[in-house]
């Protein structure tokens, strides 16, 4: 959502703006002077530039003013406004293109460690396993560690005594496919089934291959499943579904069902302001909150888990700090943390979309008052984006068996949810990282029976490894997995790129590591440029437009002080550039590291391959797959992405599309650098329909407009049609009438004694000045200056290009001030086009349009017995024909209610308009109704309108209107000007185009059989045999009813040259059958307009 | 028209959910407080800030019109909002609509000012309460803090799905005006108690 300023008001969100065109292109001086050429060049052509561009925007949902902008149209930004009738600022520049701050950070010194080093760094970890034996005993081999695993910790098998963040006071039961299982809060789903032993937690969508839990976040390709209780979900990630108790989930074959019935939870939306934003509580957003928090700026913290931390939650380190720092933004007035929150778009000037599970990890427990998901409408001053990175796999054969797992994740399980994803376990990394996830976990009691490490000579963190009597084998690779349905069981490694040497190790569990991909989605979403950097093997940050800096992982930055220092900088960095003084935070202290080795760039594991290597595990998408797209040719990721399908599930890729990237490179030959990365789109994850949609449900989802006699309508059971956002009466059925017997019986009624309805919903415009003859005389085809005070004139509007806009009537209320109505829909397009013209083109016109339609109830009162019923009301009142003649309007007292009455007609009958306040609607119009009981009044909607109108060849704009008829061609030459030197639409009746005697004319049409009934829509063709086609077209039917006075239907239609065709006879094919018609003239009843005045 | 002698009583156009109003009032504890203020004088007026009858209006009313885009003066039964560069609205008290009308006019002399008078064209609900900030945010893109929207502001806007006039009162916490077309009040009435049942 851009942000527009307003010369007046100031920045606005875009949806408050009305776009206008290209500035600067004036009404020509003398429109007849003009050439046809030259006048549709006016009409039709304006410039298309990339680039500056200045154009016309309204203000139209704040001040209603017009303005002039210059909007760059490649990037959409304003680069300027200015007022009407000022000049265009001769020079504007964009805003600059910022890198993100040095220095960067993700080429650590060789001081500096790679990784955070966990602190409980268990030396007297377990010993190497035996590489043998059964996996699933579920007793522990595993040595020291081994001894704080619970066998029976309620039932959870796989369940670690003493770690993890969970309550093991409060036991949750779930059931996962048809199984009940027990688990405990803190869980996630993922989590609570690795905890009793399940890994498998779904099938592939196109092979239908076991898929087991791959992480502990939401970069989960593999564990998507079905939430059937309480409230059908599909296609979850597992690894985000906070447990409940309750829970009933299943697995699903790839692809999930959508519930059947309406969902019962409430949604709802926010829009929050600040000055800072971060995203992601983990070390560097903290961090950043933590410098921000005591400054007075107005901060936001939005992290998706439930509590702060991030992954230092998963590595359990810092804890204390990370309570220190909760506590501080919990007592900041202007600071607010949002967990649960994930911010999924980030568009245009800082604005940015989130989504807060509010109750769903509440289950059946969630109070029905408060929303389960609400999504957050972020506008922010800056933005600090510290998202931090996903782990990267590795393609090899077999790489997609249950038990195979990313390293981090294995051990974010065991941190966060206590729980042991394996008992035994081969780690295959190309970095260090892996090697301190493998210390923690042999410390927390998984048995590492090998660290497989492609570079051939892994350094300090190797030997680290060996001391805690771990194997490490430098140069090998993984190069397949065996294993059944529900796990894996063995995997075979081999010296990197050679098939000879080939061990075989037995194990549960093959943790992988192929490197770090930094979570760069909401920075690429903002217009950011991503560069490939050499030493990560990924792509990071670097430069943008908007607000933004990037900390911590995200930006690349690995080493655990780096990350900290980076997060604290940028979060000062932004509130001081917004005037806000900070002081250094606390930061934690970091212990010394390992030399760092740099890791290797490794995407396909070489050698012999005896199965499928994965690429996109949630589309099934292999290396082969991806070799058969460069091999036909295709050279872009893009190409390739929508060739295989890989990145597009709905996890987007998160673990596969650099993966993806860096295999194509390989197969193409050339640097993954060149070839860079797929369009992050948003949203970031999933996020449902109902959250979108938020309140906008139901009754609520557009705004219902009804009239102050509204309940009078409902209580006398009118049927309501829609008409723009109004409630109109549609008829009011007696009982045991249909549709088409109580409209006959109103229109009857009306044309036989009287009848009434609730006009109240035509627009109404004030037109107040010394100009305002001359304004409306410049906007109507016809005069409306002579127009004399207490009297009414018809008028018709018209585009430039002369094509009918709106019609309505026009009041001289006094001297210098008219009313104007505008048919009910085009209420606010008429105020809009005033505005337009006199802001624009003639600001020197002395004039004021104000919208008053809800000033004014209206209750026409039709038919040969209105004037009774009137003289009965208004006894003050001159009612007969010569003291209040057609056109001519009164003030008066009716019913007691001052009032306005207007006699004009849209039925062809004796008509008066009454027009009071809204306050006094209803009154006016009972008493109108007990007036006319005596002549038997009856209310009428719509429907009746429409066919009182239409038996008089009354157009209805819209309806037998569509921005392509002039007034000439609804045969209403009269209301056309011929005195006046120019109005809008003037110069196009001039045009060749206008004046063709095949134009579409409106006419009345007459089927030959008087009961048969035209849909609207229908064709006329002029043979009565349907030609082979393309069958030559005259026109179609616009309105059509039966007529009570009549005794027989009709319609109205468009044909072309209409009136040269009047008692032709043509055909109009309705269903099978071609239904002879004939040709009428528009006015089928009283044409001599006998009617009109009683 | 409404302070002349009637044999009807006036309906306001949210008469029919003043029980609703009330009833999420009290069932909030005191957090929110809505209510419908209706048939305050409203006068649409137009005239040229720059021009001689801007000073003349002004006094006449005792009250200058804003000139700061966005905000409002007070001056006692009356305030004056700030529409546009050439366009406020005069709120007054119930049926004051004639005199003001008149006082503007003849202050005006010959001057190109118009006068509208548009009390029934949007009716006032009244939003207070500790949490009426957060009740408006669900639906308001507006900046409402009272950093950036404090008392003596006011705006068009939108809210919901509709189109508002939204003004802070005068006193701190106190909430604010929310001005509506008559035909949306329904509408926003209905929105508004959604949105409230969040603080029941």
């Amino acid at each position: 959502m851009l942000l527009i300023p307003c010369p007046w008001c100031g920045p606005r969100d875009e949806a408050e703006f009305h776009y206008g065109g290209q500035a600067h292109v004036p009404y020509p001086e003398n429109p007849a002077s003009l050439s046809d050429e030259d006048w549709a060049r006016y009409l039709f052509f304006r410039d298309n530039p990339k680039g500056p561009f200045a154009e016309r925007w309204s203000h139209s949902a704040g001040c209603r003013r017009w303005f002039n902008a210059v909007r760059d149209t490649s990037t959409n930004e304003i680069l300027t406004v200015y007022r009407t009738g000022e000049e265009r600022p001769a020079a504007v520049e964009s805003r600059p293109v910022i890198s993100q701050p040095g220095p960067v950070t993700s080429q650590p010194s060789s001081a500096e460690p790679a990784r955070p080093a966990f602190e409980d760094e268990a030396l007297s970890g377990p010993k190497r396993g035996s590489g043998g034996g059964s996996p699933q005993d579920g007793t522990g081999r595993g040595g020291g560690g081994a001894a704080s695993i619970s066998g029976s910790a309620a039932g959870q098998p796989f369940r670690h005594t003493t770690r993890g963040r969970v309550d093991r006071e409060t036991p949750l039961t779930f059931t996962f496919d048809g199984t009940e299982y027990q688990g405990y809060r803190g869980d996630t789903l993922a989590s609570a089934l690795l905890a009793n032993g399940v890994i498998q937690a779904g099938t592939s969508i196109k092979l239908g291959r076991p898929r087991g839990i791959f992480s502990a976040g939401v970069e989960e390709p593999n564990a998507v499943i079905q939430i059937e209780e309480p409230f059908p979900e599909p296609m979850l990630p597992a690894t985000t579904v906070e447990l409940y108790d309750g829970l009933v989930a299943t697995s699903l074959p790839g692809q999930g069902r959508l519930a059947t019935d309406p969902d019962p939870a409430r949604y709802d939306a926010v829009h929050a302001h600040c000055d800072l934003l971060i995203v992601g509580a983990g070390p560097a957003g903290l961090a950043a909150a933590a410098a921000a928090a005591r400054s007075g700026a107005r901060v936001i913290l939005a992290d998706d888990q439930p509590e702060l931390g991030g992954s230092l939650l998963g590595t359990a380190q810092h804890l204390d700090w990370i309570r220190e720092v909760t506590e501080q933004l919990d007592a900041a007035p202007e600071v607010r943390v949002l967990p649960r929150t994930t911010v999924f778009g980030y568009y245009d000037d800082n604005h940015l979309l989130a989504v807060e599970r509010r109750t769903n990890h509440l289950g059946a427990d969630a109070p029905e008052n408060v929303s389960r998901e609400r999504v957050w409408r972020i506008r922010a001053r800056r933005v600090v984006l510290a998202t931090g990175a996903h782990e990267r796999s590795l393609a090899f054969a077999n790489n997609d068996r249950p038990g195979v797992m990313l390293a981090s994740s294995a051990r974010t399980h065991v941190n966060r949810h206590g729980v042991l994803p394996g008992r035994h376990a081969v780690v295959f990394t190309t970095n260090d990282s892996a090697y301190e996830a493998a210390l923690d976990l042999a410390s927390a009691g998984l048995a590492i029976a090998a660290i497989v490490d492609t570079r051939p000579e892994p350094g300090e963190w190797a030997e680290r490894a060996r001391a805690a009597g771990i194997e490490v084998l430098p140069g090998h690779a993984v190069t397949g997995t065996e294993g059944g349905e529900a796990r894996l069981t063995a995997v075979t490694v081999a010296p990197y790129g050679e098939s000879a040497g080939r061990r075989e190790f037995a194990a549960d569990l093959l943790l992988v590591s192929g490197g770090w991909n930094p979570v760069a989605h909401l920075f690429s979403q903002c217009g950011g440029k991503l560069r490939h950097d050499e030493t990560l093997g990924s792509f990071v940050p670097d430069a943008c437009r908007q607000a933004v800096e990037v900390a911590g992982s995200a930006s690349g930055a690995l080493d655990p002080a780096t990350v900290l220092a980076q997060g604290a900088a940028a979060g000062a960095r932004a509130v001081e550039a917004e005037g806000y003084t900070t002081e250094a935070p606390r930061l934690p202290e970091v212990p010394a590291q390992p030399r760092p080795t740099p890791p290797m760039h490794v995407y396909v594991v070489p050698g012999d391959t005896d199965g499928p290597a994965f690429v996109d595990l949630q589309r099934d998408v292999t290396v082969d797959d991806l070799a058969r797209a460069t091999g036909a040719g295709l050279r872009s990721v893009e190409h390739t992405k929508r060739y295989t399908t890989a990145g597009t599930a709905n996890d987007q890729g998160k673990t596969s599309g650099v993966l993806a990237s860096g295999v194509v490179a390989e197969l193409l030959g050339v640097d993954i650098s060149a070839l860079g990365t797929t369009t992050f789109r948003p949203p970031y994850m999933p996020v449902s329909f109902a959250a979108l949609a938020g309140r906008d449900r139901g009754v609520l989802s557009d705004p219902v407009r009804t009239t102050a006699i509204h309940e009078w309508h409902v209580a006398h059971g009118a049927l309501f049609e829609n008409v723009g956002q109004w409630k109109r009466p549609w008829y009011y059925p007696q009982a045991g009438e249909d549709m088409e017997a109580a409209v006959l019986r109103e229109c009857a009624a009306t044309r036989e004694s009287v009848g009434f309805m609730d006009a109240s919903t035509l627009g109404k415009i004030d037109v107040q000045g010394p100009d305002a003859g001359v304004f409306l005389d410049r906007l109507y085809t016809n005069m409306m200056s002579t127009l004399k005070v207490g009297m009414i004139r018809y008028g018709v509007m018209c585009r430039p290009d002369g094509m009918v806009f709106d019609d309505g009537t026009v009041i001289r209320v006094a001297p210098e001030r008219f009313l104007v109505t505008t048919t009910t829909g085009n209420a606010a397009a008429v105020l809009d086009w005033m505005e337009e013209w006199h802001q624009t083109e003639w600001p020197e016109l002395k004039v004021h349009c104000t919208s008053v339609t809800e000033q004014w109830a209206t209750v026409a009162l039709v038919g040969p017995k209105s004037r009774e019923v009137l003289g009965s009301l208004a006894p003050q009142l001159a009612v007969a024909n010569d003291d209040f003649p057609f056109m001519a309007w009164r003030e008066t007292s009716v019913a007691g209610i001052e009032a306005r009455v207007c006699r004009i007609s849209f039925s062809g009958e004796l008509a008066f308009e009454i027009n009071v306040s809204p306050w006094q609607g209803l009154a006016l119009w009972e008493a109108v109704y007990e007036a006319g009981a005596p002549y038997g009044i009856t209310p009428y909607g719509t429907e009746t309108m429409h066919v009182l109108r239409a038996e008089k060849g009354y157009p209805i704009i819209g309806q037998d209107t569509d921005g392509t008829v002039t007034p000439q061609d609804l045969g209403m030459s009269w209301v056309v000007s011929k005195k006046k030197p120019d109005f809008v639409g003037k110069r196009s009746y001039a045009r060749a185009d206008t004046s063709r005697p095949d134009r579409k004319h409106l006419v009345g049409l007459l089927p030959e059989d008087p009961g048969t009934f035209l849909p609207e829509g229908t064709h006329l063709i002029a043979d009565g045999v349907l030609p082979a086609p393309p069958v030559p077209m005259l026109g179609h039917v616009t309105s059509s009813y039966r007529s009570a006075a009549l005794g027989r239907t009709f319609a109205l239609a468009l044909i072309k040259g209409g009136r040269d065709r009047i008692g032709e006879r043509l055909y109009a094919p309705v269903g099978d059958q071609l239904v002879p018609v004939t040709v009428a003239s528009p006015v089928l009843y009283d044409p001599e307009g006998a009617r009109r005045d009683g | 028209m409404a302070d002349t002698a009637l044999t009807a009583p006036l309906r306001s156009p949210l008469s029919h959910v003043a029980d609703r109003l009330a009833a999420a009032t009290r069932s909030s504890e005191g957090a929110i407080r809505l209510a419908e203020l209706p048939f305050l004088a409203q006068l649409n007026v137009r005239l040229d800030a720059k021009g001689a009858a801007a000073a003349a209006v002004g006094l006449a009313l005792d009250l200058q019109l804003p000139l700061q885009p966005n905000t409002v003066v007070r001056a006692g039964e009356s305030t004056a909002l700030w529409l546009g560069p050439d366009e406020w609205l005069l709120v007054g008290p119930p049926g004051s609509e004639r005199d003001l009308e008149s006082r503007i006019r003849e202050a005006a002399g010959d001057e190109h000012v118009s006068v509208t008078d548009v009390s029934a064209q949007r009716t006032t609900l009244l939003v207070t309460g500790p949490r009426a900030h957060d009740l408006l945010a669900h639906g308001c893109p507006l900046d409402l803090h009272p950093r950036a929207f404090g008392s003596g502001r006011c705006a068009q806007t939108t809210l919901g799905r509709t189109q508002v006039v939204l003004v802070a009162r005068d006193e701190p916490r106190a909430g604010f005006w929310v001005l509506v077309r008559s035909t949306f009040a329904g509408y926003l009435a209905d929105w508004l108690l959604d949105a409230a049942t969040e603080y029941r």
